[in-house]
C-alpha cells in the first residue's frame, strides 16, 4: 500500500513536469476543463432563466447538488480519472510493460497520465458549491459542517471506485471504455439534477444497484432538510463513507479479478 | 483512378475503419443512451413547468434529445473525428507523408471524415433514436418531404463540422499540442450545438447569438427541419454559407501552414 503510494507520487511528478513542457496548452486546458464543467452549471442557471424550480427544487439546492457531485467526482477524475484509458493499453500491449516493474499494476495505472488540468473541475465545482452553502438557507449546525467534508471524500471514494471497477471490466471488453463513461460521466451528470426529476426505477437503481445516489442524494436531502428519496430511514444519510468503502472493496477484487484473467496481446 | 474515385475510395476506408471496432460501437450506443434518458428526465421536469418552452412542446423537446444523442458521434460535435488523427500526425511529422501524396490534404481528410460521420450515423445514431422513439412519446414526421429536407441539412451539417475541425486540426501546426484546443473546440462544440440545451430556449441577446454561430447549423437547425419548425430553403442557405466560408479558411490556413511545415529529420 505505502509502495504503490510512493509510486503513485513519482509517476504523477512525472506527468506534471512532462505537461509543464507545454504550457500554453496546460493553460488551455486547465481553462477548459474549469470551463466545460461551468457549462453544465451555466446549461442549469439557463433553465432556472425560465424555471424557479426544477422538480421542486430551487435554484440554490440544485447548485448544492450540482457542487457536491462536481467536487466528488473531480477529486476521483483528478485521482485516477485516466484509467479510462486501460483499454487502450491493453489493446496496443503497452500494458505488459507495466507488468515487468517492479511496482503495483493499479498504481502505475491511476498515475499514468497523470493530469492536473482536471483541477479545473474540481475548482469549478468548488465555487459553486462554495456559493451554495451559503445561498441554501440552512442552519449550519455544527454536525452538518462536519459532515460536509466526509461527504465530500465518500463521494470521491465512491466515484474511484467506479474508475477501477470500469478498468476492470475494461480487462474483459477492451474496445467498451466508452460504457465506463456512462457511470462515470453519466453518474455526475445524473447527480447534478434532484432526483424527484427522474423515474423511481432510475432512482432506485443508483440507490441499491450502483450506489451514486449516497454521492449527493441521500446526504444532501439530509443537510438540506428534504425527506430521503426512496423514503428511505434517517439515518441512511450518514451510511456514505461505508457505501464507498464497500463499493472501493468490491471494486479491488474486480481489479484482482480482471488483471488475472489478462491475456497480453502478444504484441 | 479519377480523383473523384480516389476520394470515394478514401471515404469507404473511412467508413470501414470505423466500423472495425464493433465493441467500441455498441458501447458508444450504450452511452448514448444512458446520456439520452438522463437528459429526457431533465427536459421532462422543464417542460412539465413551461410546456411550449421555446416553441416545442413535450413530444418535440424528447424527439430533440435523441437526435442530438443520434447526431453526437454522427458529426463529431465535441471533437473525436479525424481531426485527432491529424492532428497527431501532424505533431509526429507523419503529416509530411499526406502532403507527398498526389491529392488534396483538405479534401482527403474530409472524405476520410464523410466515412466516418456516415458509419457512426448508422452505427451509432439510429439505435438511440429509435429506442427514444419507442420508449418516450416523440414528435416524428410524416411525409418523406421533411425527412429528405432533413437528410440535406445533415449533409451540410457534416461539412460544416468538419470545416470546424479542419481549422483547429491545422492549428496545431502552430500549437504542436492539441490537447488544449480540442477541449476548447469540445466545449464550443456542446454549448452553442444545442446538446446541452436547445438553442431556442437560451433567453435574450445570448441565443440571438449562439443561434448565428457555426454550431448551430450541427443539431439546432437541422433538429428544427425535423421538427417542421423551421424554413427548409433558409436553414440550408444559413449552413451553406458557414459551409463554405470555414473550408475556404481552412484552405487558407493550409496553404500557410504548408509554406510553414519543416519535416524534422529522421
Amino acid at each position: 500500500m505505502a509502495e504503490g503510494l510512493r509510486v503513485y507520487r513519482l509517476i504523477a511528478a512525472m506527468w506534471i513536469r512532462s505537461t509543464m513542457a507545454y504550457r500554453a496548452s496546460f493553460v488551455m486546458s486547465t481553462f477548459a476543463s474549469f470551463t466545460v464543467t461551468a457549462l453544465d452549471f451555466v446549461a442549469i442557471l439557463l433553465m432556472f432563466s425560465r424555471v424557479d424550480a426544477l422538480g421542486g427544487w430551487p435554484l440554490s439546492e440544485v447548485a448544492f447538488l450540482y457542487g457536491l457531485s462536481c467536487v466528488s467526482f473531480g477529486l476521483a477524475d483528478l485521482a485516477i480519472g485516466s484509467m479510462e484509458r486501460l483499454g487502450q493499453r491493453v489493446r496496443d500491449g503497452t500494458l505488459d510493460t507495466l507488468l515487468v516493474r517492479p511496482a503495483p499494476v493499479l498504481a502505475q495505472v491511476a498515475a499514468d497520465r497523470f493530469g492536473l488540468r482536471r483541477l479545473g473541475r474540481v475548482t469549478q465545482g468548488a465555487l459553486v458549491l462554495g456559493w451554495a452553502v451559503t445561498a441554501v438557507g440552512v442552519d449550519w449546525t455544527l454536525p452538518k459542517v462536519l459532515l460536509m467534508p466526509v461527504v465530500l471524500l465518500s463521494g470521491a471514494g465512491i466515484f474511484c471506485a467506479v474508475f477501477v471497477a470500469g478498468a476492470a471490466f475494461q480487462f474483459v471488453a477492451q474496445d467498451a471504455s466508452e460504457v465506463q463513461n456512462a457511470f462515470t460521466y453519466g453518474g455526475t451528470t445524473l447527480l447534478q439534477y434532484p432526483p424527484t426529476v427522474f423515474g423511481t426505477e432510475l432512482v432506485r437503481g443508483v440507490t441499491f444497484v450502483l450506489p451514486l445516489a449516497f454521492v449527493n442524494w441521500v446526504p444532501a436531502a439530509y443537510l438540506l432538510g428534504r425527506p430521503l428519496p426512496l423514503d428511505l430511514p434517517g439515518w441512511v444519510a450518514f451510511t456514505s463513507p461505508l457505501v464507498a468503502a464497500g463499493c472501493g472493496a468490491l471494486s479491488g477484487v474486480a481489479w484482482r479479478a480482471g488483471l488475472r484473467s489478462y491475456r497480453s496481446t502478444g504484441s | 483512378m479519377g480523383s473523384g474515385r480516389l476520394y470515394a475510395a478514401v471515404t469507404v476506408g473511412g467508413f470501414r475503419r470505423y466500423a472495425t471496432y464493433r465493441t467500441a460501437t455498441v458501447a458508444g450506443v450504450f452511452t448514448n443512451t444512458v446520456f439520452g434518458l438522463i437528459l429526457v428526465y431533465t427536459y421532462l421536469a422543464l417542460w412539465d413547468v413551461r410546456p411550449h418552452l421555446g416553441g416545442y412542446d413535450r413530444a418535440q423537446a424528447v424527439t430533440y434529445v435523441w437526435l442530438g444523442q443520434a447526431l453526437l458521434a454522427t458529426l463529431a460535435i465535441g471533437g473525436s473525428g479525424v481531426e485527432t488523427e491529424l492532428m497527431e500526425r501532424i505533431r509526429t511529422g507523419d503529416v509530411a507523408v499526406d502532403l507527398y501524396r498526389p491529392a488534396d490534404l483538405q479534401l482527403w481528410w474530409f472524405a476520410a471524415d464523410l466515412g466516418r460521420s456516415l458509419f457512426q450515423l448508422l452505427g451509432r445514431g439510429v439505435l438511440p433514436f429509435v429506442f427514444g422513439a419507442l420508449v418516450f412519446p416523440v414528435a416524428l414526421p410524416h411525409d418523406w418531404g421533411t425527412w429528405a429536407a432533413f437528410l440535406v441539412a445533415l449533409a451540410l451539417a457534416m461539412a460544416v463540422s468538419f470545416g470546424i475541425r479542419y481549422l483547429v486540426a491545422l492549428l496545431s501546426f502552430w500549437l504542436l499540442d492539441g490537447t488544449g484546443m480540442t477541449q476548447i473546440m469540445m466545449l464550443a462544440g456542446f454549448f452553442c450545438s444545442g446538446l446541452m440545451l436547445p438553442l431556442n430556449v437560451f433567453p435574450g441577446a445570448l441565443g440571438d447569438v449562439v443561434r448565428l454561430l457555426p454550431w448551430s447549423s450541427l443539431l439546432q437547425r437541422p433538429a428544427d427541419v425535423l421538427l417542421g419548425e423551421a424554413d427548409v430553403w433558409r436553414t440550408f442557405a444559413f449552413q451553406g454559407a458557414w459551409a463554405l466560408v470555414l473550408l475556404a479558411a481552412g484552405r487558407l490556413l493550409q496553404s500557410a501552414a504548408t509554406r510553414r511545415v519543416v519535416v524534422q529529420g529522421g
